[in-house]
């Protein structure tokens, strides 16, 4: 079989309809592969790093690898942002790029590029294509390593040449069995358990590894069970339903206050699918002071690596929650709730309805409530705010770039995830001004494809982010973050043919929003608003629970 | 402090840049490292020695390795009862019979060999532990030098069972 059928036919063995991807030489033959079959979506973005950004909001939104395709040199090298997003935040995708041909490797031919070599400290894992009958192993292999154990991005680097090239198509082996958890692993359960019913002052933290595991019922019963307060990480935002009365809140560098004072106050915490982020810890030495740690992750080396922790369980995460509620809970938690009741109404944010991104944000979370809809940010200020008040109730409705915050990420992820969803559920997409500016070019493909997504741009002509920082720790010196030169943003917007709405006052918005639920095609809010602070921020050399004020 | 590493990887292209690469990338200084067959086809050894603070932070590194696909087994040898051997070639000058018979005398008191012999120079040979290699090296300083290659020490346990049954 031709190499560039056997791609489309491995593909689709590993049940991929949508694609997304650039053409270029060195991968030309596997579009016009493409072209020949109706199984296969491809979607043609207007940048490569927007194609890794779609594939890995598509993988996001649907927990199956996202794909990508495509060429050598500058198209290979435009995918690294993308790729090491979602490397960050554990996302499978499987990148195919085409490479200079077998013959012509390692001369600096014309778009020759090392990028096995530029991607190997952001993947999961690489290949370099040698003989063309690995072709289909490899591919094979690059799916299964993207979607088991830690998820993350898996590379494959194809010479032009094996496109062509008569490729053996073996017939698929059966995956080996999941190992069974062993009488070690059970003991460090049973000391796991004891740990949790001899705590006064509990609390979990549930992480983007809840929803990457699919354990937030198992999280849900654990936490009922024995009454643990819940607060969760900016990536496991939807692991838990923020309505309950468990919950505590986002918590964090810029977390709520409810949340971050649990946090400090605990006596344990029960990291569940969390990494220790420096966001989320702040200072490590304060964080981890008089604390113990139950540390429960799917990858063993993230067990003691950024906090040492007194019991660390490593593997599939509803197993282990699982394990975790074989006893009944003995240990009163009463006083521990009141003091976390008081915290919750001392810090609990007064909704004035004035014309501010919390406001916003408060109105878009109570018009979309527990709907079809889906948040997808960007990364900045505008994130911050979404992620402290928009509320979200499932798994997968919440879109975000964590560990690498790749300005830029929202609207092409966006439009991965719509594409995803269909018409089942429909993107609201929060950026900034100068995430726009980055990859607002996939306007045009959204336009293209008459995607529902409504766009909220908060453009407060500002790196607000960055005014934000250089106030803090660069005494209000501001340079490089106000954007003097004014620009059109809903001009800009209109030009692709998508209907935009310019708002300047919460009845504007309220009026722009509720219009543009009533389309059926593509929206954006430009909403032109006065610059300001992410209250709260957390103070870096001090407690989670200590605060700049601005 | 240093520690000897022993990996075992699949014999594979690549997989020297992803080990080598992930060492250097979480800020470990890798003193040596050299790869070589095993008794298996399959398989290559890659014999590490690194410089890290603490276990912990070797620890650590060891974790992140055992992620690679390609890498089998890792063991940190240092932690064992074992044997380590490293070999070096060194070239001198000896223009004079004088000094070639000082240089051979050496050579015999570490039992080092005499692996070439030209008008001007020799070439010894020695294997031994990294002292040993120092020793010479040191007491052939006093001579002209003109070259040194080293492969870097490795490693095997004591007793019957091997590394990747550990």
């Amino acid at each position: 079989m031709e190499g560039s059928q056997a791609i489309i036919k491995c593909l689709k063995e590993n049940g991929i309809n949508t694609i997304f991807g650039y053409p270029g030489g060195m991968i030309l033959p596997l579009f016009d592969a493409l072209s020949k079959t109706n199984d296969i979506d491809f979607i043609l973005t207007t940048h490569e790093q927007s194609a890794a950004h779609a594939a890995d909001g598509y993988a996001r939104a649907s927990g199956k690898a996202g794909v990508c395709i495509a060429t050598s040199g500058p198209g290979a090298t435009n995918l690294v942002t993308g790729i090491a997003t979602a490397f960050m935040d554990s996302i499978p995708m499987v990148i195919i790029t085409g490479q200079v041909d077998s013959s012509l490797l390692g001369k600096d031919s014309f778009q020759e590029t090392d990028i096995f070599g530029i991607t190997m400290p952001i993947t999961k894992h690489n290949f370099k294509l040698q003989n063309a009958n690995e072709l289909i192993p490899l591919l094979r292999e690059s799916f299964s390593l993207a979607c088991s154990g830690r998820k993350g991005p898996v590379l494959i680097d194809i010479p032009k040449d094996f496109f062509y090239a008569d490729v053996a198509y073996p017939a698929k082996e059966a995956e080996p069995p999941a190992a069974k958890p062993d009488a070690d692993f059970l003991i460090c359960a049973a000391e796991a358990i004891n740990e949790i019913l001899n705590s006064r002052r509990p609390v979990i933290i549930a992480g983007g590894g809840v929803i990457i595991g699919e354990a937030h019922k198992e999280l849900l019963s654990f936490a009922e069970k024995y009454k643990i307060p819940v607060v969760s990480t900016l990536m496991g935002i939807g692991a838990f339903p923020s309505d309950h009365p468990l919950y505590m809140g986002f918590a964090g560098l810029h977390g709520r206050k409810s949340a971050n004072y649990a946090v400090a106050e605990a006596d344990l915490i029960i990291a569940v699918g969390s990494r220790f982020g420096d966001r989320q810890t702040g200072n490590i030495t304060h964080y981890v002071y008089e604390k113990h740690f139950i540390h429960i992750d799917i990858d063993p080396a993230e067990i003691d690596k950024n906090v040492h922790s007194n019991i660390g369980l490593s593997g599939d995460m509803k197993t282990i929650l699982n394990l975790l509620m074989q006893r009944e809970p003995i240990n009163n938690l009463n006083s521990w709730w009141q003091i976390l009741q008081k915290h919750r109404e001392k810090f609990a944010y007064e909704y004035t309805g004035k014309y501010d991104v919390p406001n916003i944000m408060h109105y878009i979370s109570r018009s979309i409530n527990k709907g079809d809809y889906v948040v997808a940010t960007d990364v900045g200020q505008h994130q911050m705010w979404a992620a402290q008040h928009i509320r979200r109730y499932q798994p997968r409705t919440w879109f975000t770039s964590g560990g690498l915050g790749t300005m830029g990420f929202g609207l092409p992820a966006a439009l991965g995830i719509q594409l995803y969803f269909g018409n089942e559920k429909r993107v609201i997409h929060i950026a900034g001004d100068g995430g726009i500016k980055m990859t607002g070019s996939e306007y045009y493909t959204i336009a293209a494809l008459h995607l529902p997504i409504i766009s909220i741009i908060i453009n407060n002509e500002s790196l607000g982010m960055i005014r934000q920082l250089q106030k803090v720790f660069y005494g209000a010196r501001y340079f490089s973050c106000n954007f003097e030169y004014k620009m059109n943003y809903t001009k800009y917007i209109e030009s692709f043919g998508i209907k935009a709405y310019t708002v300047h006052s919460m009845d504007e918005f309220v009026e722009s929003f509720s219009d543009a639920l009533k389309q059926k095609g593509p929206t954006a809010l430009v909403v032109n608003i006065g610059k300001a602070f992410v209250d709260p921020m957390a103070n870096t050399d001090a407690r989670l629970n200590t605060f700049i004020n601005f | 402090m240093k520690y000897q590493i022993a990996i075992l990887v699949e014999n594979k292209p690549g997989v020297l840049t992803h080990v080598s690469g992930l060492i250097s990338r979480r800020a470990f200084n890798i003193e040596t490292i050299n790869a070589g067959y095993t008794e298996e086809d399959a398989v290559t050894r890659i014999n590490v020695v690194v410089n890290a603070y603490s276990e912990m932070e070797l620890n650590k590194v060891i974790h992140q390795m055992s992620k690679l696909i390609d890498v089998i087994k890792i063991v940190n040898i240092s932690e064992l009862p074992s044997i380590s051997r490293e070999l070096v070639l060194i070239k001198v000058k000896a223009d004079t019979p004088a000094v070639r018979a000082d240089i051979i005398n050496i050579a015999n008191i570490f039992r080092a060999h005499i692996v070439d012999v030209g008008h001007e120079n020799v070439v010894l040979e020695l294997t031994g532990e990294q002292d040993k290699l120092a020793a010479l090296t040191d007491m052939l300083s006093c001579y002209e030098v003109l070259e040194v290659a080293r492969t870097g020490p490795i490693a095997l346990s004591r007793g019957i069972t091997p590394i990747k049954n550990m």
